[in-house]
C-alpha cells in the first residue's frame, strides 16, 4: 500500500484548495453593485505596517477593487470580482504576505450588538449635551439671577431636559417595563420613576412660576448612569470580539462524490446517511462517519481527550469534529449533521446552560432589596408629610420626589460596572479575555477547581519522552526525516536536537496511515507505525510491550529505535495547581483519556481525585454532583468533549488554543501557554468582589447619611445635585484604585507576562479613564 | 437682559451643531478603526 487509486481520492492539496474556494464563495455576501464582500480575520495584524502590507498586497490583485484594514477589530475587508477561470486564493495570499488569516462569515457578527452600542453612545451624547448646557443655565438660577431670567432659564432647561430625557432614557424606561411586565424590580423601574417623576414635578413647577426644579438632576442622573450602561456594554463587546477574532470557520460545507463519480460542493446540513464525502488532511471531520477508502491518522484530542492519534483504515468509525491528520479519506455518512456527535454536544451544553441562566448577578440582588426600599421610603414620606401638613399634596410630592431622586442608585449603578471594566482591562493585558461581568463575579465565589487533563493542564502535543536504541546517526536520522512532515508525532521527533550536518535524504514519501519513507545512502529508511518500520529491520521486532504511543525509526537491516511520546503539562502547571490550592480551592481532574496517561498527570500535579474514560455526560454529572453538594465550581477545559461541562459549570475558563465551541462555551478564554491566567484571573476577580461591595458599602453610607435630610424636607435641588455627582465620583476613584494595585501583584503578573509573549492584541488604549473624562 | 434673547439661542445652537456633528461622525463610522486611524497617521504616503 503506497497510495490511493487518484480516481477515487484526488490528491489531498487538491482537494483542499477546491474547499477553501467554495468555503470563500459560501462567506462572502454581495454588495449592491454586483461585486463580492469577503470578511478575513488577521489576528496578527498590529500596526501600520501591517496595514499597509496587506491593503497594497491585496489590491494589485486581478478583480479586487477595494481592500480596508480594520486594526481595532483585526479584520480586512476585501470587496472583489470573482473570475471564473482564474480563482484567488486570499488565504494563500496572506500567507504570502506573513499573516495568518482566516475566512470571517459575516452572518456571526451580532449586528444587533453592535447597534445597541451605537444606541447607547448617541444617548449618552444627548444626555451629555443636555446636562451640560442645563447645569450652565442652573448656575446662574442659583446663583441669583432676578426672577423674570430665572423664570426663562427654567424654560428653556425644561425645553432641553423633556425631550433629552424622553430620548436618552429608552434603555432605563423599557428595562423597567420589561421588569415590570415579569413582575420583578431592578435598579431601572426606580430610576426610571425618579426621573420622569422628577421630569413632571418641575415641569409643572416651571409653568406655575416656581423656582425649585429638578431638571438638571435628572438629566445628569441619566448621563451618569450612561456612562456604566456603554462601559459595561463596551466590555462585553471587546470579549466578543476578541473571541470571534480566535475563531476559525468550522466546516460549513464538504465534498460529495456522487453516485456517477462527480464531486459536488454541498453544505453539512444537506448531507445525509449514506452519503460519501471527501475529507483532506489537516480537515475535521464534518458529521459521524465510517472509513471507505484511505489510510491516515486522526487527532481525537480536542473531541475525547486522547492525547495519542489513532491510525485510520477502511471500517473505523469517526466522530465529527476529529482532525483528520496525514492522508486524505473517503468517508461513508453514517449519521447526518443534526443527528452527530458535535450536534449532541452543542444540545447537551443548551441543557446545560438552561441551569446556569438562574444566576442573578451582583447589581440584580442588590436592586431586589434596595429598590423595596426606596420606594417604600418614598411612599412613607408621602403619607408622612400628608398627615404632618394637613393635606398639603403639593409639599408631600415634593418631598417623596427628592427621597426618590436622593436613593436614586445613582452610584450603585456605576459601582458596579466600573469595578469590572478596570478588572477586565487588567485581565486583558495578561492575556485573559473575560466575556461578560458576570463571569467575574461568578469566579470570585469559587470553591472547587476541576480540570480537563489534555489541552488544560498539558498542551496537547506530544513530545519524546524515552528514546529506544539506535545511534547517534540513527537519531539524527529520524530528526531529519521527521522535520519534513507536519504531522504532530513528526514534529516531536524533529525537536530532538541533534547534529544534522552532512546527512543528505532523496526520494521522500508520504504513506499515509503509515509514516515517511526516504533513501539515505542508497539505503531506504522510515519513520512511522512499529510493524511498518519493522518490515525492513533485520529481525521484525514483536509488538510495543507498553501502552504509551510511539514513533519509531530503522535503516533497512539496522535496528528499530522507538521514541516513546507522552503529552507535555503545560509550563506552570505545577506551581500554578499549588496557588490554586492554597487559594483554597478543592482540585479535581475529568478526562476523556486512558487510565495510565491520567494518573501520571495527576501524580506530577499532586492531585488525588482523578477521573479518567468520561463521556461528556459523565463531566456533566460529576460536576452537577458537586454543585448539588453546595460547592461552587471552576471548570478549565478545552475540548468539544469539554462544551457541556463548561456550560453546566457556575464558571468557566478555556484556553484559546481549544476548540471552537469550548471557548464559545466558557466565560474567560485566556491566551499564551501557561495555566498562571488562571489565578490571575481568580485573584484579580477575588479583588473585584471586594471592590464591589466597598463600593456598595460607599453608595449605601452616603444614602443613610443624606436620606433623613430628604425625608425631612431640607433637600434642594442644588444640594441633591451636588450629593450625587460626590457619591458616584467617589465610586469611581475606588474602583479606579483597582489599576493602582496591579502594581503590588508583581510577582504574579511577571509571571503572566513572561509566558504570555503574545497577547492575541495590542495592549489595548485605557477607555475607562477617558469615558469618565468626558 | 436683550443681550440674553440673541446669546443662549446662539450658544445653544453652538451646543447643537456639537452634537449633530458627533452623530454624524458616528454614523458615518468614523469610530469604527479607532487603533487603526492612530496608526495610519504615520503611514507618510
Amino acid at each position: 500500500m503506497t497510495c490511493c487509486s487518484a480516481s477515487s481520492v484526488p490528491s489531498s492539496a487538491a482537494l483542499k484548495h477546491r474547499l477553501d474556494h467554495e468555503r470563500l464563495l459560501a462567506a462572502s455576501h454581495t454588495t449592491p453593485d454586483g461585486s463580492l464582500q469577503t470578511d478575513f480575520i488577521v489576528p496578527s495584524m498590529h500596526c501600520v505596517g501591517c496595514i499597509r502590507t496587506i491593503e497594497r498586497g491585496l489590491a494589485d490583485l486581478p478583480g479586487v477593487k477595494n481592500v480596508r484594514a480594520n486594526l481595532s477589530t483585526k479584520r480586512v475587508a476585501v470587496q472583489w470580482q470573482p473570475c471564473e477561470d482564474q480563482p484567488i486564493d486570499f488565504l494563500e495570499i496572506f500567507a504570502g504576505l506573513g499573516f495568518e488569516a482566516s475566512l470571517f462569515d459575516l452572518e456571526d457578527v451580532s449586528t444587533s450588538a453592535r447597534h445597541s452600542g451605537r444606541q447607547l453612545l448617541i444617548s449618552l451624547a444627548v444626555a451629555g449635551f443636555a446636562a451640560a448646557n442645563i447645569m450652565l443655565l442652573s448656575v446662574s438660577v442659583w446663583s441669583g439671577a432676578d426672577a423674570e431670567t430665572a423664570q426663562l432659564f427654567q424654560l428653556i432647561s425644561g425645553l432641553i431636559a423633556v425631550p433629552a430625557c424622553l430620548f436618552a432614557g429608552r434603555p432605563f424606561f423599557t428595562s423597567a417595563i420589561a421588569a415590570l411586565r415579569n413582575k420583578r424590580l431592578n435598579m431601572d423601574v426606580p430610576i426610571s420613576l425618579a426621573v420622569l417623576l422628577a421630569l413632571g414635578m418641575s415641569v409643572h413647577e416651571s409653568l406655575v412660576g416656581q423656582h425649585e426644579t429638578y431638571f438638571d438632576a435628572a438629566v445628569t442622573l441619566l448621563f451618569f448612569l450612561l456612562i456604566g450602561r456603554y462601559l459595561d456594554h463596551m466590555m462585553r463587546e471587546r470579549a466578543h470580539s476578541a473571541v470571534l477574532q480566535l475563531s476559525r470557520l468550522v466546516p460549513t460545507g464538504a465534498i460529495r462524490l456522487d453516485a456517477d463519480g462527480a464531486q459536488s460542493y454541498v453544505l453539512v446540513a444537506e448531507l445525509s446517511e449514506g452519503d460519501e464525502i471527501l475529507v483532506a488532511a489537516g480537515e475535521r471531520v464534518p458529521v459521524d462517519s465510517c472509513v471507505i477508502d484511505g489510510f491516515s491518522d486522526l487527532d481525537r484530542a480536542l473531541v475525547t481527550g486522547e492525547s495519542t492519534s489513532v491510525a485510520a483504515a477502511p471500517g473505523l468509525e469517526i466522530e465529527s469534529g476529529v482532525l483528520n491528520l496525514s492522508g486524505p479519506l473517503t468517508l461513508r455518512v453514517s449519521r447526518s449533521a443534526d443527528k452527530s456527535f458535535v450536534a449532541e454536544v452543542v444540545s447537551m451544553m443548551e441543557a446545560a446552560e438552561h441551569s446556569k441562566s438562574r444566576y442573578v448577578r451582583i447589581a440584580d440582588r442588590a436592586a431586589r432589596i434596595y429598590a423595596p426600599v426606596v420606594h417604600i421610603l418614598a411612599a412613607a414620606s408621602f403619607a408622612g408629610w400628608m398627615i404632618a401638613t394637613g393635606g398639603d399634596w403639593h409639599t408631600s410630592i415634593y418631598v417623596s420626589i427628592a427621597v426618590l431622586i436622593i436613593t436614586c442608585p445613582c452610584a450603585l449603578g456605576l459601582a458596579v460596572p466600573i469595578a469590572q471594566v478596570v478588572a477586565t482591562n487588567r485581565l486583558y493585558r495578561s492575556g485573559i479575555m473575560v466575556k461578560d461581568g458576570a463571569a467575574l463575579e461568578k469566579l470570585a465565589e469559587v470553591d472547587t477547581g476541576v480540570f480537563d487533563k489534555t489541552g488544560t493542564l498539558t498542551l496537547g502535543t506530544p513530545h519524546v519522552s524515552v528514546i529506544e536504541g539506535g545511534s547517534q546517526t540513527d537519531r539524527a536520522l529520524a530528526g531529519m526525516l521527521a522535520s519534513l512532515s507536519s504531522h504532530p508525532a513528526s514534529k516531536a521527533v524533529a525537536g530532538i536536537a541533534e547534529n544534522r550536518a552532512g546527512l543528505l535524504l532523496s526520494d521522500v514519501t508520504e504513506h499515509a496511515g503509515f509514516g515517511l519513507a526516504a533513501v539515505w545512502k542508497n539505503k531506504p529508511i522510515r519513520l512511522g507505525r512499529r510493524d511498518w518500520v519493522a518490515q525492513i529491520t533485520t529481525h521484525h521486532a514483536a509488538a510495543s510491550s507498553h501502552d504509551q504511543s510511539e514513533v519509531c525509526f530503522a535503516v533497512a537491516g539496522g535496528e528499530l529505535v522507538s521514541f516513546r511520546l507522552s503529552d507535555t503539562l503545560r509550563a506552570d502547571a505545577v506551581p500554578t495547581i499549588a496557588a490554586l490550592r492554597a487559594a483554597g480551592l478543592d482540585l479535581e481532574i475529568l478526562s476523556g483519556d486512558g487510565d495510565a496517561p491520567v494518573q501520571v498527570v495527576a501524580a506530577q500535579l499532586g492531585i488525588s481525585n482523578v477521573r479518567s474514560r468520561l463521556k461528556p455526560a459523565d463531566k456533566v454529572r460529576r460536576i452537577e454532583e458537586l454543585q448539588r453538594q453546595g460547592h461552587k465550581v471552576l471548570y478549565a477545559g478545552d475540548g468539544l468533549n469539554d462544551a457541556p461541562a463548561l456550560s453546566a459549570a457556575h464558571v468557566s475558563i478555556a484556553p484559546a488554543s481549544g476548540s471552537d465551541i469550548g471557548r464559545a462555551s466558557s466565560d474567560l478564554v485566556f491566551t499564551g501557554k501557561g495555566l498562571a491566567s488562571i489565578m490571575t484571573a481568580l485573584s484579580v476577580a477575588r479583588r473585584t468582589s471586594t471592590i464591589v461591595r466597598q463600593n456598595f458599602a460607599l453608595a449605601i453610607g452616603y444614602n443613610c447619611i443624606a436620606i433623613p435630610f430628604a425625608v425631612l424636607g431640607h433637600v434642594t435641588p442644588l444640594i441633591a445635585a451636588i450629593a450625587m455627582s460626590a457619591s458616584s465620583i467617589a465610586v469611581v476613584s475606588n474602583s479606579l484604585r483597582l489599576n493602582l494595585v496591579k502594581h503590588a501583584e508583581t510577582p504574579q503578573s511577571a509571571k503572566t507576562a513572561a509566558i504570555t509573549p503574545r497577547p492575541i492584541t495590542r495592549q489595548p488604549s485605557a477607555p475607562t479613564n477617558r469615558e469618565i473624562a468626558k | 437682559m436683550n443681550l440674553l434673547v440673541f446669546l443662549i439661542p446662539i450658544a445653544l445652537f453652538l451646543g447643537c451643531l456639537g452634537l449633530a456633528a458627533f452623530i454624524w461622525s458616528l454614523r458615518n463610522g468614523q469610530y469604527d478603526d479607532l487603533d487603526g486611524a492612530a496608526e495610519r497617521i504615520l503611514d507618510d504616503d
